[in-house]
Order: structure tokens, then sequence, then C-alpha cells
């Protein structure tokens, strides 16, 4: 393939940024436009429910670019602007409103959308929580009534760091999730139980194993709710945190692959001259020789950043070891790999209960995740397992304890 | 090569540290990154410019010197 003259991204998140600011430092000199829909110049996103909900930084902080740099990207910007379909036999993106924009290769980046609970958007008080303007908003209402009792539906990383935001703000907070534990999709249920006595020694009151029957407003506003084992409980702010869907309803009637995402090959192309990359791209990464959609930040860059080099003719497959991390309250997380239903569990540092470890995930007799709670250096120097895929009876002699498999669950898409 | 760290920015993620070690470390208590050089040889140039453009929290600025 020829060198394109004409890129056009959609989303202007970090995936999108990332691959413009990489075609111009890789010498790319064509024509570049950014989409994005959202009015605000690109931000960083994993500060919102940490930093910005809690209140210790103000959004002027979380700016991925300053608006020198912006323009000295010498793009297009289309900021406040949605993308509304996708010719891809003429090559053209048509934004709201009738317009169109021609391409010769094609960035899709438009994240994903925050899933919502039915009945309960409409009221007043009732947040999700996805841009910018989300946590501001839902900032504002944590902050209108002292002691707001405030209810989180859902408990995993968005849900559980909103409610850990909300307790340094000193609320009544309970989380809510039908799942045994919190973040148990994402780690398994013995490191998920830990998680799980982290919020309750935090003050949270855990309803787990349950779910959201119905709500309960006055005059529009959301004044508690009722769980499905029963449970009424007041609530001033709810937040509602149940995962998100990739953003590609717009791509309805393009021929791409949709399924969970757009469906891409190793090199995250999903069609001649498009490609995807961040939350929205769903590829087969060879490293682990299965196909993934990661919502991780560092993946947004890494794999914006391949995409570019890919639409400048490189055409390599971008397999990399996935790496996402979670602050809540004094516990740091952070974790390299993926981490299946059936894994095995294995002490590489430290004690569970200590609150410094590292532990590596085997599966199918190999090692393909480490996750470290407050051990980020230990961690970086484990992360070599996973690149290496060391065999896991090779590390089988070292740890001080081993579960057997079968009680983690899937975080693996 | 200038390179500026600016460590309240830092999440403690160290990719900064896989990208160019002899450039950057993280502090052993809470992982925060350290910069060793802050005018590397040449020859790492790439190399912090990979730290600087994978940094999930954006706290590594270059400049020319």
């Amino acid at each position: 393939m020829s060198t394109p003259r004409n890129v056009v991204i959609v989303g202007a998140s970090v995936a999108g940024l990332t691959a413009a600011v990489t075609l111009r430092t890789e010498g790319y000199d064509g024509r570049l436009t950014l989409i994005g829909d959202e009015p605000h110049t690109p931000y960083n996103r994993p500060p919102l429910s940490k930093q910005i909900l809690a209140g210790t930084w103000e959004p002027d902080r979380i700016k991925l670019r300053t608006d020198e740099e912006l323009s000295a990207l010498d793009a297009r910007l289309l900021f406040g602007s949605s993308a509304s379909g996708l010719d891809t036999a003429a090559r053209r993106v048509v934004l709201d409103g009738g317009a169109s924009v021609s391409y010769d290769a094609l960035v899709i980046a438009t994240g994903v959308t925050p899933n919502s609970l039915p009945g309960a958007h409409h009221l007043a008080g009732v947040h999700l929580l996805r841009t910018l303007d989300d946590a501001l908003a839902l900032r504002a209402d944590l902050r209108r009534k002292p002691g707001a009792r405030v209810a989180v539906v859902g408990a995993g990383f968005l849900g559980s760091e909103a409610a850990a935001a909300a307790r340094r703000m000193r609320l009544d907070v309970t989380m809510i999730d039908p799942r045994p534990v919190p973040m148990r999709r994402q780690f398994g249920d013995r490191i998920a139980a830990l998680v799980g006595q982290l919020h309750k020694k935090n003050g949270v009151s855990m309803r787990c194993g349950t779910g959201v029957r119905r709500f309960f407003e006055s005059g529009g506003r959301v004044t508690g709710l009722e769980l499905t084992d029963d449970t009424l409980l007041d609530a001033d702010v709810v937040v509602v945190a149940i995962g998100a869907a990739p953003a590609i309803g717009w791509l309805a009637g393009s021929g791409l692959e949709l399924r969970n995402g757009v469906e891409c090959d190793p090199t995250c192309r999903a069609a001649p001259g498009v490609y995807a990359a961040g939350d929205v791209a769903s590829w087969h990464n060879n490293h682990f020789g299965c196909r993934m959609r990661l919502e991780h930040r560092l993946n947004a860059t890494e794999q914006a950043r391949a995409v570019a080099h890919n639409v400048l003719g490189e055409n390599q497959p971008f397999a990399p070891v996935p790496y996402f991390w979670t602050d809540q309250y004094d516990a740091h997380i952070q974790a390299y790999g993926i981490f299946p239903a059936d894994a095995e569990l294995a002490v590489l540092h430290g004690e569970l209960e200590g609150g410094h470890f590292v532990v590596a995930y085997g599966h199918r007799g190999r090692v393909v995740g480490v996750l470290g709670w407050n051990s980020p250096c230990e961690l970086r120097k484990l992360r070599q397992l996973v690149v290496d895929r060391a065999p896991w009876a090779s590390i089988l002699p070292a740890p001080q304890a081993v579960w057997p498999g079968r009680h983690l669950s899937a975080s693996l898409r | 090569m200038q390179v500026t760290l600016h460590q309240d920015k830092c999440v403690a993620s160290g990719q900064c540290v896989l990208a160019a070690q002899d450039v950057f470390d993280q502090r052993d208590k809470d992982g925060l990154a350290v910069l060793l050089d802050d005018r590397p040889p040449a020859e790492l140039h790439d190399d912090v410019r990979h730290a600087a453009a994978v940094c999930p929290a954006l706290a590594i600025a270059l400049a020319d010197s």
C-alpha cells in the first residue's frame, strides 16, 4: 500500500490523539483530520474517577496537550462533532448534520459508551461516569449536601474508585454488585476478596450478590432504591458503573465486522485503509494467541502508536502484554497480562494479608499474568514472566502458596 | 535533550523504566519515577522519547537542549 496522503481519525481521546501525534512524529506530512464528539480539547480519563472526583485536581490539569501543542499538529480539529456513518467504498466519514469527510486511511478510536440502568437515567441525582462533564456533574452532586448518602451500582474499576473517592469526601457509601465480591471479573475471587475487605475497612457498606430492582424518586430526583434481595436503601446520589459497550453504532451498515467492538486482524486493520485503536478495537493478540478488546489506559496509547505505524506501511502485528492499574484508598494495584477464569494463583512476593504482594496467574501451564498490590518495583521485575510466558512449573518452587484453578472469573474477552 | 519529570503526576506505572532504564528508575517505597539523567546521551534519545510517549500520566516532558 502506498503511504496515505489524507488520514482521518474519529475519536479524540487518548487513542485518537496519540495516533495523530505519532503520525506527525513519524514524519507524516499529509492531511490530517481529528474528529471528537466532546467540546473539550483531549484530556486524560483515569484522573476522572480519582483526583477530579475527589476534588484534588481541577480539569486544566488533565489536558493531554496544550493548545499550542494541538495547533502544532497541523491538523483539522473537529471537536464537538460526531461521526454518524461510514462509507468504506467511497472512503467517506459522514458527520452529524450531513457533512462528510473523505480519507485514504481511517483510524477508528471512538471508545466505549457506559451502560445505563433502565428507568434511572432521567432522574436527577443518578450519574454515569465517562466524560469530564460527567465527573464534574457527579462531583457537584456529591458536594451538594453534607453527609449525602451515595449508592454505587457496580463494583468494577470505576465503581470501586468512585466509592473510594466518595469515602474520601466522608460521605455515606453503599456499593452494590450482583457478584459476591468487588472486581471479581478483573482479579478472580481470591484477590477480589481483598478488595472487598479494603472497602469494608474504609467504611463502605457492601451489598454483594444483589442487583437493583427499582428506583424511588421525589419531584424527579432519586431518593432511594430497592434491591433484588428486597432491601430498601435511601440514596441522595446514585453512581451507575455497570460497564460499557464499544461505541460502534455509527458504523452500522459500513460493512465492517462489528461484534465486541470493531473486529480487526493482528495488525489492527479492519478493512483496506481502515484501522481501529483503543477501547473500541477488538484484535487478535498473537502473544496470547487470542482475540481481545481492552479498556486500559496504556493500551489506548500503545495500540494507537502501533496503528499509526501500520497506517504508514509497517504492517506489524500488535502483540502487547496488557497493563492496568487502579488506586483505591491506600491500595495501588497494578497488573500485567491476562486473567482467565480458570487460572491458578501463586504468591511470588510478600503476603496476601500483608498489604504488599505480587501474585502470578497461571493458565494452561504458562504464566499469563502478574498482579502487584503496593509493590510496583517488584511487579515490574516480574513482568518478564508474562513476556516470556514462563512455564508455570518453573515458578512453583518459589511461591509461598498456590491455589488450585477454577476459582477465578474471566476478564478476558 | 533536556528531560523533566513531573513526579506529582506520576502514577508509578514504571513504563518509563521499561523503556529507558538508564534514564529512569522507581522509588522502592511507592514506585514513583525517579530521573537518573536529565541530559541523556544521544544513543538513548529514542528510548527516552518512547518513555515520554507511553507514560500514562504524561509526567515526562522533553525539550531540545
